[in-house]
């Protein structure tokens, strides 16, 4: 639309700039705190520009840590997150992209069904499933237990063979049980599925004559077409694993396995005293920085993976 | 290379559709074999069994000596040509070409040597560090070419390759793709609904209606001895005009609709008198006689000029009144310039009529 109206040139801009504002003010505010001293965000009004305790509260969060954390430093948490975001990440995407695959390109029986069964899920997020897959977690032989019982068998242990079989398998604190269970993924099994139908028949043909089984075509063809949409799932599913709050905050209960979302949680519920907001400032500032790098260095890709289809 | 056998092939979809009634046709190791048809005719269809993308039903398809039916397309030895090109479009054109090759585990240099030689016989020489995205239409088209030459396969196979093209550079690609095919002599079926496409590539045409094959022949012979009914009106443009007639009495005369006597061409003679006929004639053998008088006369209704020709189509009163049918098409040298609503009294030698059987459409 070309169009010359001044004012609501003006008014547009006025709007965008308090859109902008909004979203801008907390991050802001995030980033300037975390320059200060926790004394000085105690009085109001709470300072608006950057402080001179920079150096001092990040590399005391990177290398001491608070006492609330049991002293732990951040380094850690991070690297946790980073292992959590990651493998979930990328665990959702080999999963889908080869249920995707199997569902699009081979016919065996119930086959609809099993992509219907697979789409239902999208219904139940974790938060909805929270409790059966924490128990499930806890003992993943819990099943075993339960169809042993039925037969009146109630034991911690079963003997087979000579061989003394423990009925307890836990996931629990463990990277496994903070990463498996949020790994299966309706959304992105359905967005491949879409892609992969887009596809045209011919490139399959095409592949097929020119000597390609199925294993080379997945490899050679889709999955080189599929580099955009794998980007941008990536994007969104690192930011959809490091934000995880609820789920590691129920199964884990050891320092070691603490992720930088439950980390920041911990530092502002302190008991008898007040939080040390320069340092949770600070913490949060780290704690964003990953998904920010993600998003910006793959932001062309993302971009281009959401709105066009290389054909 | 290699000659190519089809034999009793039929297809039955599951769905209990049969788009192919035992077709048998035998190419000749080195022949342009064209099969044209409406769409739905089962061409594809066939086409793409013979490459393996269907299953047959019955029959059997030999390629060379082998009865390759249960083959996967890659082990048939065949090489395919698609309508939209389906390059990688990820893939370089080198890429494109190499691809098939470095599946079937060819060296480094060989590879190279083929896809240069392909390269450099397409004038894609400069182009194969390009993706397909970055090339014109008729560049796409070379690819895809050049991606089934340097297989060296035992059959081309294309399907529609040209549809996708504009007019200008279908008639180039019909002429490269003919001469490059008499180059390197390799056994070939081409797919095609333009019946001119299949006129001028074809060294024997196969025309098909509804799953069957009607006719297999050279073009000539197709234009100048249509089987059935159906072939005379898909062979030849503008198409063939229908008359309904009836075989008088003596048996060497033809009575059509409106009272026009005609005497039979030379190979009726024998028809059985009494006998319901169509009768063909095509619009280039149609002749103004002068006589607007004529029982077989036309009214102008719609001239094309053409330049070197011009096409008129008219009714017919006499066939209005015995069937209610529509235009019939005359085909005059171009300097003719007949007005609309002018009336045009038409006859024809007797031997370029064609008899079909009124009820079968089989030839007489």
């Amino acid at each position: 639309m070309v169009e010359n109206r001044p004012w609501l040139n003006l008014i547009s801009h006025v709007v965008l700039l308090l859109g902008v504002a909004v979203v801008v003010f907390p991050l802001w505010v995030t980033v300037v705190s975390s320059t200060h001293r926790g004394i000085d965000l105690m009085s109001a009004p709470i300072p608006m520009w950057f402080g001179d305790q920079f150096l001092a509260n990040y590399t005391r969060m990177l290398t001491a840590g608070m006492d609330s954390v049991a002293g732990q430093p951040l380094g850690l948490m991070l690297f946790n997150s980073l292992v959590m975001a990651l493998t979930i990440a990328l665990g959702k995407i080999a999963i889908s992209l080869t249920a995707a695959f199997a569902i699009c390109y081979f016919r065996f029986p119930l086959r609809m069904t099993c992509f219907w069964i697979i789409f239902i899920t999208l219904m139940l997020p974790v938060e909805v499933r929270i409790l059966p897959t924490y128990e499930v977690v806890a003992n993943v032989l819990t099943p075993l237990r339960k169809l042993l019982g039925l037969f009146g068998y109630e034991a911690d242990e079963v003997v087979l063979l000579g061989m003394t079989i423990d009925l307890n398998l836990s996931m629990l604190d463990s990277y496994t049980g903070l990463t498996l269970p949020l790994i299966a993924s309706a959304t992105a099994t359905f967005l491949f599925r879409q892609f992969f139908l887009t596809v045209p028949d011919e490139l399959t043909e095409a592949a097929r004559i020119d000597g390609a089984g199925p294993m080379k075509f997945f490899r050679d063809i889709l999955l080189p077409l599929s580099r955009t949409n794998i980007a941008a799932l990536f994007v969104i599913l690192f930011i959809y694993g490091w934000n995880q709050y609820l789920w590691p905050l129920l199964i884990t209960t050891k320092p070691e396995y603490v992720t930088i979302v439950m980390g920041i949680q911990r530092m502002v519920n302190v008991a008898d005293t007040e939080p040390q907001w320069h340092l949770v400032m600070t913490a949060t500032v780290l704690a964003m920085l990953p998904p920010v790098i993600i998003v910006v260095a793959m932001q062309r890709l993302f971009v281009k993976g959401l709105v066009e289809t290389e054909k | 290379m290699a000659e190519l056998q089809i034999s009793g092939v039929e297809k039955v979809y599951p769905n209990g559709f049969k788009a192919i009634h035992g077709v048998d046709l035998e190419v000749a190791d080195g022949e342009f074999i064209v099969l044209v048809g409406p769409s739905g005719c089962g061409k594809s269809t066939l086409l793409r069994m013979i490459a393996g993308l269907e299953t047959v039903s019955a029959g059997t398809i030999r390629i060379g000596d082998r009865v390759v039916n249960e083959l996967e397309p890659a082990d048939r030895d065949i090489a395919m040509v698609f309508q939209n090109y389906a390059l990688y479009p990820h893939m370089s054109v080198y890429q494109n070409m190499a691809y098939g090759l470095r599946n079937r585990g060819f060296p480094k240099a060989a590879i190279e040597e083929r896809v240069q030689k392909a390269a450099g016989i397409l004038q894609l020489g400069g182009l194969l560090d390009r993706r397909p995205r970055q090339l014109s239409g008729g560049q796409r088209q070379r690819v895809a070419m050049g991606r089934a030459i340097v297989r060296e396969p035992s059959a081309f196979l294309f399907d529609e390759p040209l549809s996708n093209l504009d007019a200008k550079l279908r008639v180039q690609m019909r002429v490269e793709i003919k001469q490059l095919q008499r180059r390197l002599g390799t056994t070939s079926v081409y797919v095609t609904h333009d019946q001119i496409e299949a006129m001028t590539m074809a060294d024997r045409l196969v025309v098909m209606n509804a799953g069957v094959a009607e006719q297999i022949g050279s073009p000539i012979d197709l234009y100048d001895r249509p089987s059935t009914v159906f072939v005379g009106g898909f062979i030849g443009s503008p198409a063939m005009n229908f008359l309904p007639g009836r075989v008088e009495p003596d048996g060497r005369h033809l009575e059509l609709a409106g009272g026009l006597r005609l005497a039979l061409p030379a190979e009726g003679r024998h028809a059985d008198p009494g006998r319901l006929v169509t009768v063909g004639v095509r619009p280039e053998h149609l002749v103004p006689t002068g006589d607007t008088a004529s029982p077989l006369r036309i009214e102008v209704k719609l001239v094309e000029h053409l330049g070197a020709d011009t096409i008129v189509y008219g009714t017919c009163s006499a066939i209005d009144a015995a069937e209610g049918s529509g235009l019939m098409t005359l085909r005059l040298n171009g300097h003719h310039l007949p007005a609309m609503g002018e009336m045009i009294g038409l006859g024809a030698d007797p031997a370029d009529l064609h008899l079909f059987d009124a009820a079968t459409g089989k030839r007489i």
